[in-house]
């Protein structure tokens, strides 16, 4: 399925609320997970005969095990709040990117199956069979879904889309209807303990060039130390730190402000990964057993703390579901959050005053920050609510001087998703991720008019691949983009 | 006793019966249903006296939905509202004596009956106006909103157009929670307006009426942040560590 043609969006002077197109986009879908993918984290390999009974069992398994998704099934008035907030939507105007219209896809399954009125008054409700046609469109629209729960943010009854999805994805797996991106993924995870299936002994070589890299640059001997017993912190970070440009930039960073503040630290090879792709595809036993290799990684080291870098989803994961999965954590020193952000860390290290900076190596910049959505609308930092909107921004104006916020609506807990979440940062679905970063594009562009912004911090591995994909489409620079701990890398005093 | 009285009190105590029944089985189902992971919609309260106060301030003034499209709270809050206060303007139907606050809501109930009507036909309106809503609404929905405008014109019509004989209808009322029936007014529009009542009652628990139990369960809303401090482990998910 090579990539279709497609138009990128004009930004526009102001968001305009886009009329319904119908099936503008019922033409995207991800390839479909192969029989070895999928059987290797235990899925099925194929669709399988049974399809529609199994499907309708697994519905009902999850409506026993998830109050959230059985609440919103029910609770959805259709009173369209939730239609012009997805980023999907205002991108491509195709209806069913409208958070109710995706819900109602699984929601007339529901009413059919689950409820009185959509079984014997199946019209009069939208109740629908499940059939192949709409199997099709759940995973056509299902995979158009990041997660990011700006939804959730608007809706009356916190109906949470990502919940629906999640469950849709888990369903769609249990009958053999995976997302082959997300779920090779997973299988990556399991087999060499990250996603971009780095071995131990590449990692081992990338993190002795990077000591080298750092020594020429600056002078100073920084480590980037890998299993190292004893150490006082464990540091679990995208894998994409290790490898990809800007996040390789963040890493360096991070390891510089420990090297400062002369706290001893280790990554680990078995826990070479802060993502974790089993919470996008709604699979509780995936997520915990990808979450369970940090407790491995921990224990066997002996480390005393846990510091989460930056990836959006992960921190999700790590923050709300860590100490539900994988605790309790009475090993770690209780003297600090488990687990704790990096940008907690480096914030309590420069109230402290542990940490120096020459804010004007940042002065060729002129910095605005992109609220990441897993870490604005799922997740805190430091003690008070809105504390993960307050630290990154502290830590900008710490180590650089030149600062502006996009406009309100598009940032905090309104913030828009960068369009590549959610297991959707795979190149057969580039339509819908030009399209999607559409909203973030239009609020960026008013601040390069408006205050000659040429670079866009945020903290998440995902945000960081895919804007640096999505940038150019827009007429953008591609190292627009790039880490707060970049910026942190620049101007701290070794 | 006519044989339209006892047709009317068995609808009703048959309507009852299917509310009460509903709604209890629906929020108990609710209850029981685990929520095996935190999930608020942060920034999120702290402390449960927090979560307290953003449920309270969700109910009150519906904060999410003045948020994201303030026609939709103007015409929604104030259905809500002047529903409220309608419904508590009946309340002297239902008991001798009636209670002070009853009392003094009256005429505010009585207005709030224009406002009610109001609000249903801006929402009702949104259906045919805005593309997206319009794109969305089922059949139920337009017929959820004829049912309620219908309930409202049917009450104003008896209070401004065609009086009833409003101490007969309360003596009824009276007569079915005391179980000693008394005649109920033949009046066509009464006859409507209690026969779409308890239509409304009847399919409250299997509509999207559940959304006034569904938000007080809600888990994006009704947790508190603390899911670094306290572990969350619900039975199926305790199983796994087994």
């Amino acid at each position: 399925m090579a990539a279709a043609a497609f138009e990128t969006p004009k930004l526009k002077e102001y968001p305009v609320i886009p009329l319904v197109q119908v099936g503008a986009m019922a033409h995207s879908k991800p390839y479909v997970a192969a029989a070895p993918i999928q059987k290797a984290i235990g899925f099925p390999g194929e669709l399988v005969e049974d399809w529609h009974d199994k499907a309708i069992a697994k519905m009902g398994e999850l409506l026993g095990k998830y109050r959230s998704l059985k609440v919103y099934m029910d609770a959805c008035v259709h009173c369209g709040a939730c239609s012009d907030k997805c980023h999907y939507f205002l991108g491509t105007g195709d209806p069913k990117n409208m958070p109710v219209a995706r819900q109602d896809l699984m929601r007339k399954v529901y009413r059919r199956h689950f409820t009185f009125a959509g079984k014997h008054f199946p019209k009069l409700v939208g109740a629908e069979d499940l059939t192949r046609e709409l199997l099709d469109d759940w995973y056509s629209y299902y995979n158009q879904c990041s997660e990011c729960r700006r939804c959730s943010v608007f809706c009356p009854y916190g109906i949470d889309t990502a919940e629906i999805t999640m469950a849709a994805k888990e369903i769609m797996d249990s009958v053999g209807m995976g997302q082959k991106y997300s779920n090779e993924i997973i299988g990556k995870v399991h087999k060499i303990g990250n996603n971009l299936g780095i071995p131990e002994p590449a990692l081992e070589d990338t993190l002795l060039g990077l000591e080298e890299d750092t020594k020429e640059e600056t002078g100073v001997d920084v480590r980037f130390p890998i299993n190292v017993k004893g150490a006082e912190v464990l540091l679990v970070t995208p894998s994409a730190d290790f490898f990809s440009e800007p996040h390789v930039e963040s890493l360096i960073g991070y390891a510089k402000v420990f090297h400062a503040a002369g706290i001893s630290w280790t990554l680990s090879s078995h826990a070479s990964e802060a993502g974790n792709f089993g919470l996008f595809i709604g699979n509780y036993e995936q997520m915990r057993n990808i979450s369970l290799r940090v407790r491995e990684a921990a224990l066997e080291l002996g480390v005393k703390r846990i510091i989460v870098g930056e990836c959006g989803h992960a921190w999700r994961v790590a923050y709300s579901f860590w100490n539900t999965l994988i605790g309790p954590f009475d090993y770690l020193d209780p003297r600090y959050p488990v687990p704790q952000h990096i940008c907690e860390s480096t914030y309590d290290l420069i109230q402290q005053g542990a940490l120096k900076f020459d804010k004007e190596k940042n002065d060729d910049r002129i910095i605005t920050f992109h609220d990441s959505c897993n870490v604005a609308r799922a997740s805190r930092m430091g003690s008070m609510p809105g504390g993960q909107f307050v630290i990154p921004r502290e830590i900008i104006k710490a180590v650089a001087n030149n600062f502006h916020d996009m406009a309100a609506g598009t940032i905090h807990d309104a913030t828009f998703c960068c369009g590549g979440g959610g297991g959707l940062l795979t190149d057969d679905l580039m339509e819908l991720r030009v399209k999607g970063a559409l909203p973030r594009m239009e609020a960026l562009k008013h601040v390069v008019d408006d205050h000659g912004v040429n670079f866009m911090a945020t903290i998440c591995a995902i945000c960081k691949a895919q804007f640096s994909k999505v940038l150019p489409y827009y007429g953008f620079d591609m190292s627009m983009v790039g880490g707060v701990h970049q910026l942190v890398s620049k101007a701290i005093r070794l | 006793m006519s044989l339209l009285t006892i047709l009317y009190a068995a609808l009703f105590y048959a309507a009852t019966a299917l509310l009460v029944v509903g709604l209890v089985r629906k929020i108990v189902d609710y209850a029981r249903t685990p929520a095996p992971l935190k999930i608020p919609t942060t920034p999120a309260p702290l402390t449960h006296s927090g979560v307290g106060l953003r449920m309270t301030r969700e109910l009150l003034f519906f904060e999410s939905l003045f948020r994201s499209s303030k026609w939709t709270w103007i015409f929604g809050w104030m259905f809500h509202v002047a529903l409220l206060l309608v419904l508590l303007r009946h309340l002297r139907y239902f008991q001798e004596p009636v209670w002070l606050p009853v009392v003094w809501i009256q005429p505010f109930g009585l207005y709030a009956g224009f406002a009610m009507v109001g609000g249903l036909a801006g929402l009702w309106a949104r259906r045919f106006l805005v593309d997206r809503v319009r794109y969305i609404s089922t059949p139920s929905d337009h017929l959820m909103l004829a049912l309620l405008l219908a309930i409202g014109l049917t009450g104003l019509g008896m209070r401004f157009v065609a009086h009833t004989d409003i101490v007969a209808v309360k003596a009824f009322m009276l007569g079915l929670m005391r179980l000693d029936l008394q005649p109920l007014p033949a009046q066509p529009l009464l006859l409507l307006h209690l026969g779409l009542v308890a239509l409304l009652m009847i399919v409250f628990p299997i509509s999207k009426l559940l959304h006034a139990p569904g938000v007080f369960f809600s888990p994006t809303r009704n947790q508190a942040d603390t899911s670094r401090e306290a572990r969350h482990v619900t039975a199926w998910a305790a199983a796994l560590d087994k």
